[in-house]
């Protein structure tokens, strides 16, 4: 990792749900140990995720969805990512996702998801181990 | 009180006696497992209580009998010798005829009461062909367009015979309207009609989420409600003040007391100023508490919360009404405390949240099932919910007697720890000039963020355990557990039936009646007759949102 510059890190809630404890626990875990952290608030739509990604120039985007519509709002976002060219750009989940349910969105570009009960510790080191070092 | 002053030190001192006498000995020889013993809100809890700790509640003026002011001890005076809370499971997934088939399936189990669980899309005001609602139809609960859906919804199922409560909140009025028609249908009275709306809007803002319109005119929507219900539906509720999302937002138990009592005391301000009576409206005012693992916590929540209640309707508002005076709540299992990891370990933990709310006097309780960290219920999971309650019932001997805990000397304490607590909260909110300013400052926001917080760093210092997640995890899971999936093509029958709706209704007395209600809305008049106009029109619920988003803007959330 680059010493010179900070993690930063898109936390973005898509749909309609507008459950945001986790989201604002992950947001404070990281800016903690010292990364920079944007957050999107509620009912955000994958364009509008991905324009904040790009225009914020952030090295991850952290997702929290717990409705059930991951398997329609992250494939999306992944997707629009990379039209934008941010192929870089860690797509992280963090909620309810089912077991079944994950293989494939790894298959479609998400890094990592987290499920209920991961450690805010857990997190930090998965972003510090993969994202990329930049210039 | 010179007397009451010489009986406590006479206690404190006998308390020393023992803490020389028997305690240091003990102490020094073998230590306690921690320095400190903490409950789940974080708040300390002391070795031992005894009658030093009651110095300052009176049995006559604090406690009391059940039945009777300021009614600790519960509202009934026969408490569930008399008649059992109400099982009420909260249902609701994919398709209306799906959720009307799982509510047939719970009443014929033995339970007693439905309770409605709604999909995004609903709880937001949208319909099912909005791009919006993509990928959220019929996913948290279930789908509800127009008139059309709710008649589906209830097919078979007397309303008049049966208490629904309705978890809806943003909409609640549009909601509440389609379910007064599909009765008026049924040929049910209105005037025999009893059961819940959720209607709690304060809490949207501040936890849960789900609001359309800026606080004041949603605060008007809610107020139209008590005044057509204290009118033509004087057997419902208008309104369970819910303090359940509070804490699965974050909050402490005395968070979630005190703001859910304090939005309590927000609503009946203005049911006042709309020129209601207290002692005719307040009476159809119910709450809505959350039950967490610690036990004893949670059961002082519940009986303060009654004594508080009394004591604010009473001294604040002058009511004379024994019913407004007597606070009825439902009551759920914390969906938090749920864990993916070895996920039948929550039958067990939804079972001894499930008997503090018992003991606590809940009117009505819902228990989570098993599965719920996962995805929505599946029957078997919800059955097990279901019997967890009966067992409690039926089996444990808890209902033999009216609240077994009263007189605990720990539990009055922490009853009395509650209260006092909640009365400093409320003073801070009321310093910022009530709880709709102290929601637009984001003071309840701040506090229950922090909360929250605080309490994630304590479970990740081990400090707090959660069994299968920080402490006694397994590499290799016992067993996986089926779960229920709802499959995309309930958003493509939900829409046939939406295009079937527009198709054959009459579309000018839809537009017409649309204009009423805008106009209700901006001449500040009481919204409900029209909203009942356009839902008897089959007017959608996303159409008849957008009319009032048209007039009231949306709410913006501000940074914090």
């Amino acid at each position: 990792m680059s010493s010179e510059r900070k993690i930063r890190v898109l936390v973005a809630k898509p749909g309609l749900d507008g459950h945001d404890r986790g989201a604002k626990v992950i947001a404070r875990a990281l800016r903690d140990a010292g990364m920079e952290v944007i957050y999107t608030g509620l009912r955000q739509t994958p364009e509008m995720i991905a324009a904040a990604a790009l225009q914020e120039d952030v090295d991850a985007v952290g997702v929290s969805i717990l409705s059930g519509a991951h398997n329609t709002l992250c494939p999306r976002i992944v997707q629009l990512l990379h039209e934008r060219g941010m192929d870089d750009c860690l797509v992280l989940v963090g909620g309810i996702v089912p077991q079944e349910d994950i293989p494939r969105l790894k298959e479609q570009g998400v890094a990592e998801i987290f499920l209920p009960g991961t450690s805010t510790e857990d997190i930090v080191r998965f972003l510090r181990e993969n994202v990329r070092p930049r210039e | 009180m010179p007397e009451t002053k010489e009986v406590t030190s006479r206690e404190e001192a006998a308390v020393e006696r023992w803490e020389q006498e028997t305690l240091e000995p003990v102490l020094r020889k073998r230590p306690e497992r921690k320095r400190r013993f903490d409950t789940v809100s974080l708040e300390e809890v002391k070795r031992l209580y005894t009658p030093a700790d009651m110095s300052e509640v009176d049995y006559e003026r604090d406690i009391s009998f059940p039945g009777e002011f300021p009614y600790t001890r519960g509202i009934h005076p026969t408490g569930y010798r008399g008649k059992l809370w109400t099982m009420r499971q909260f249902a609701g997934f994919g398709t209306p005829e799906e959720t009307n088939q799982r509510f047939k399936y719970l009443m014929a189990q033995g339970q007693t009461g439905l309770s409605v669980a709604y999909d995004l899309p609903t709880l937001m005001g949208y319909d099912a062909d909005s791009p919006l609602s993509e990928g959220e139809v019929g996913k948290c609960g279930v789908a509800v367009s127009s008139l059309a859906d709710m008649e589906i919804l209830f097919d078979g199922i007397p309303l008049e015979e049966v208490t629904v409560s309705q978890t809806i909140n943003a909409p609640a009025s549009v909601l509440l309207t389609m379910y007064l028609v599909v009765a008026e249908k049924q040929g049910a009275d209105w005037k025999k009609i009893s059961g819940t709306l959720q209607n709690d809007i304060l809490k949207e803002y501040i936890a849960q989420k789900e609001w359309i319109y800026p606080i004041r005119p949603a605060m008007k929507l809610v107020t139209d409600t008590f005044e057509f219900c204290t009118n033509h539906v004087p057997k419902y509720n208008p309104i369970s003040v819910s303090g359940y999302h509070i804490r699965e937002a974050g909050a402490t138990a005395l968070q979630e007391l005190a703001f859910t009592l304090r939005d309590g005391i927000e609503y009946v301000e203005w049911g006042v100023r709309a020129g209601l009576d207290v002692d005719e409206f307040v009476p159809r005012i119910s709450f809505f508490f959350n039950a967490h693992n610690d036990f004893f916590e949670e059961i002082a929540k519940y009986r303060a919360a009654r004594r508080i209640w009394s004591r604010v309707m009473r001294e604040r508002f002058g009511a004379k009404n024994e019913r407004t005076l007597q606070l009825r709540f439902h009551t759920q299992t914390a969906g938090v405390s749920l864990t993916v990891q070895q996920p039948l370990n929550n039958i067990v933990r939804v079972a001894i949240q499930a008997l503090a709310g018992v003991l606590g006097g809940t009117q009505s309780l819902h228990t989570d099932a098993y599965d719920e960290a996962l995805a929505l219920p599946t029957d078997r999971a919800a059955l097990i919910a279901l019997r967890t309650q009966q067992i409690i019932a039926e089996e444990t001997g808890v209902a033999n007697t009216v609240d077994p805990l009263g007189g605990s000397y720990f539990v009055e304490a922490l009853t009395k720890q509650m209260e006092d607590g909640a009365l400093d909260y409320f003073e801070k909110i009321d310093s910022m000039g009530g709880m709709v300013e102290s929601i637009e400052k984001g003071f309840p926001q701040r506090e229950i963020q922090e909360s929250a917080y605080q309490y994630q760093k304590a479970v990740e210092r081990g400090e707090q355990t959660i069994v299968g997640v920080n402490k006694y995890q397994m590499e290799e899971e016992p067993a996986e557990v089926p779960i229920l999936v709802i499959n995309e093509a309930v958003r493509d029958r939900q829409v046939e039936r939406l295009e079937r709706t527009r198709v054959r209704r009459d579309k000018g007395a839809v537009a017409n009646a649309l204009e009423k209600l805008k106009q209700a809305a901006r001449n500040d008049e009481n919204t409900m007759p029209a909203t009942i106009e356009a839902v008897r029109a089959y007017a959608t619920l996303g159409e008849i949102c957008d009319a009032l988003r048209d007039v009231y803007g949306l709410y913006e959330e501000p940074a914090f």
